[in-house]
């Protein structure tokens, strides 16, 4: 899916290009019907700087797929394309991977050279600061569609750098108020050894507090290399995991916190006392559901399905805001000049439809995308958060992660 | 002959036939349980429920009120209905997932939203088949026709534009930015302006019909609520085009706007997400469904005051009442 070549202004290529992606039903009326009122092509390219590699998980259903959040710029391109062909303005997407270890800036060197000034970054948050700045240089915008590091919009936040994705403090939060709308006040909190293992686990303890919540114990779990997924680990699982959580104080859920997932999967049903869990694993937060309906999702969900084959999951949802953000900002400009695009955004009439029932808007104090937060499970969505009664002097959704006065992030 | 068209489509667009407040069957599509509830204007009271296709929602009537006809969605067609009979008595080709459509003036077509497939479907009703399928914005919604049945307008509510269509030629001759997630778009009686809802954007834009260009933007304010709440859906405007009814969604309310200042003058407080709106041909009241409240609430437009909730079935969505 890299698209190194730049389009050539003709309307012929903008409908070869419907070809390519537009679903097949509609394509005989796309290409045989005109528009009179299209205007001189005007090309948008949007880039996608990955961070991949093949992921485990504890089980099969949660290996993320080889598309994850590639699918939804693509599907948000071809919406973006739909509505451009109205107005001459095409869009493609450039994809660039890179391992997740790995010194970055070379490669996003390359995508400016290829001239793409609004980019997705789906990567980790010490590679996003690797190029920041340099993307400021280059009068780049980032659009952050993976990090959920609240450092990346608080004491290292960038002016240049728009967040699609939730933190893990609003995760944390949404959760949270559902748990204690819920009157499960009493916390246990289990941990994994990894970074964002502790810094998920910091984001619950914080948002007990903020809550009402009290975590009655913690409890580590170090991961020590074990494979995952063998006929013997599962045998072996079914014993440790009631010993790991025996003789704790009373509580009323279990919150894990294992981003890694070495062991978080494995606490539902297999608890010493029976307690419903939340966190990374069982009742989980996040910024979509595959098996969202509600305020027209089933539209978003048909179409990503048609398109990819698969259901759509946060990292979709995430990447399909933000190059919506940028066909947004480019239909209402009309232009593709990254200053005007970037104030655009910036503005106080900018907002995005994103299927969650109202529309989202940035804060202004860091760029972060305010948005819901839905509840689920593997199965459906149970709740969306915030909840009633939890009120906010300005905006509900900002009572979800680090509001105004909380916040380390000095803009420059 | 231009005329006699319009004075034919004023009366589609706002049944107005004389009479005493007669008793007028009154249709709502009931989203969640595949049902059409049937009410009676006069007694406001339920008169039968008909089973119908899966997730019905845009529902209109023939103007010999012989038939009515119901978007089922999930299943992918236009379902008829006796009126006389109460009986599902064919289906119309519609494409997939139709949600709101709109008749000619003339009544001899349909023009369907299919939103799965950014198409809009322009079918033949006498003969039942597909006359054109034209390619819209993403996620088609909205319809309306214009009086004299030369222009229809679709709302697409991921683009966020309203398509002028000539019926004609069937191709789209203007297109206007709208604000966020526009749902529905309603020409006045005299086919002066266009008027279309934004949900997500809470507004409603007024578009100048001669000039294609948003002229006027409506917005709300309702004290207590926050403005996400307020999500204008449906829009009416009385025959006389002075008064607009505006579905505000989860605002919970009908807004009143003078369609000549374009001013909200009132708030009418209904039930839980009003969705769609429709007169009684005598225009002295205005039925809103309430989706979430699972009732439709008549409202006298008069005093703009409601007068009574009526219970229908499971998340009532489109509303339309029986000419005759």
């Amino acid at each position: 899916m890299i698209m190194k070549s730049t389009v050539p202004n003709t309307l012929v290529f903008l409908f070869g290009f419907f070809l390519l992606f537009v679903n097949v039903p509609s394509l005989n009326a796309q290409a045989t019907q005109p528009d009179k009122s299209a205007k001189p092509a005007l090309d948008v390219r949007i880039g996608y700087l990955r961070a991949y590699e093949p992921q485990l998980a504890l089980s099969v259903l949660d290996i993320p797929p080889r598309d994850e959040g590639v699918a939804g710029a693509n599907v948000a391109i071809n919406d973006n394309n739909t509505t451009g062909k109205f107005l001459g303005q095409s869009f493609i997407l450039d994809v660039t991977e890179a391992k997740p270890q790995a010194d970055i800036v070379p490669v996003f060197k390359e995508m400016l050279a290829r001239g793409d000034r609004f980019i997705l970054a789906d990567i980790s948050a010490k590679q996003l600061l690797s190029i920041a700045d340099l993307a400021k240089e280059n009068g780049a915008i980032l659009f952050n569609v993976g990090a959920t590091d609240d450092s990346l919009r608080e004491e290292e936040c960038r002016s240049n750098v728009f967040h699609t994705a939730p933190t893990r403090s609003m995760l944390a939060d949404g959760l949270a108020q559902y748990l204690v709308w819920k009157q499960w006040r009493k916390w246990v909190l289990l941990y994994g050894s990894h970074d964002g293992d502790k810094l998920y686990a910091d984001a619950m303890r914080r948002a007990a507090t903020r809550f009402g919540a009290t975590i009655v114990e913690e409890r580590l779990y170090e991961d020590k290399g074990t494979a995952r997924r063998t006929d013997t680990g599962v045998i072996q699982v079914q014993k440790q995991m009631p010993v790991f959580t025996q003789n704790l104080p009373e509580h009323d859920v279990v919150i894990v916190a294992d981003e890694s997932e070495v062991f978080g999967s494995y606490v539902p049903y297999r608890t010493w006392t029976p307690r419903p869990v939340a966190g990374t694993a069982g009742l989980v937060a996040s910024s979509w559901h595959p098996a969202s309906e509600q305020w027209g999702g089933s539209q978003i969900q048909n179409r990503f399905a048609k398109a990819t084959g698969r259901r759509m999951l946060s990292k979709d949802m995430q990447a399909w805001t933000a190059v919506r953000i940028v066909g947004e900002a480019v239909t209402r400009t009309k232009g593709n000049d990254p200053k005007q695009v970037e104030d655009y955004i910036k503005s106080d009439g900018f907002s995005i439809a994103a299927f969650k029932g109202q529309k989202l808007t940035f804060r202004n104090w860091n760029w972060q995308l305010r948005q819901p937060v839905l509840i689920g499970d593997g199965h459906g969505v149970v709740s969306t958060s915030p909840q009633e009664g939890f009120l906010h002097q300005f905006s509900e959704l900002d009572t979800l992660g680090v509001d105004r006065p909380e916040t380390k992030c000095k803009l420059n | 002959m231009r005329r006699t068209l319009r004075l034919l489509a004023a009366t589609a667009a706002l049944p107005f036939l004389a009479g005493p407040s007669l008793a007028n069957m009154v249709y709502v599509s009931n989203e969640k349980d595949n049902t059409v509830t049937v009410v009676d204007s006069k007694s406001m009271e339920v008169v039968k429920t008909l089973e119908v296709g899966q997730r019905p929602r845009g529902i209109t009537i023939s103007q010999d009120g012989k038939f009515v006809y119901v978007c089922a969605s999930d299943d992918d067609t236009v379902e008829i209905i006796d009126t006389a009979s109460g009986e599902i008595v064919g289906s119309l080709p519609s494409g997939p997932d139709p949600e709101l459509f709109v008749l000619s003036p003339d009544g001899k077509k349909l023009y369907i939203a299919n939103e799965d497939d950014n198409l809009v479907t322009v079918i033949d009703i006498e003969s039942k088949n597909v006359i054109a399928e034209i390619p819209v914005g993403v996620e088609p919604e909205g319809m309306g026709v214009s009086p004299d049945g030369k222009t229809i307008v679709n709302t697409s509510e991921t683009t966020n534009m309203a398509h002028f269509i000539n019926t004609d030629t069937h191709e789209i001759t203007d297109n206007v930015l709208v604000d966020s997630r526009p749902r529905f778009a309603q020409f006045k009686p005299d086919g002066s302006e266009v008027w279309v809802s934004a949900e997500v954007g809470g507004t409603v834009s007024v578009i100048d019909n001669a000039k294609r260009e948003v002229t006027h933007k409506i917005t709300f304010e309702i004290q207590g609520l926050r403005s996400e709440q307020i999500q204008p859906v449906g829009i009416r405007i009385t025959a006389d085009g002075k008064k607009a009814y505006v579905a505000l969604g989860p605002a919970n309310r009908v807004a009143v706007v003078n369609a000549e200042t374009y001013e909200v003058e009132k708030y009418i407080l209904v039930g839980q997400r009003v969705w769609q709106l429709a007169f009684t041909p005598d225009g002295k009241n205005i039925i809103s469904t309430n989706g979430l409240s699972n009732d439709i609430t008549f409202i006298d437009t008069a005093t703009d005051e409601p007068i009574k909730s009526v219970t229908v079935g499971q998340l009532p969505w489109g509303v339309v009442v029986a000419p005759n």
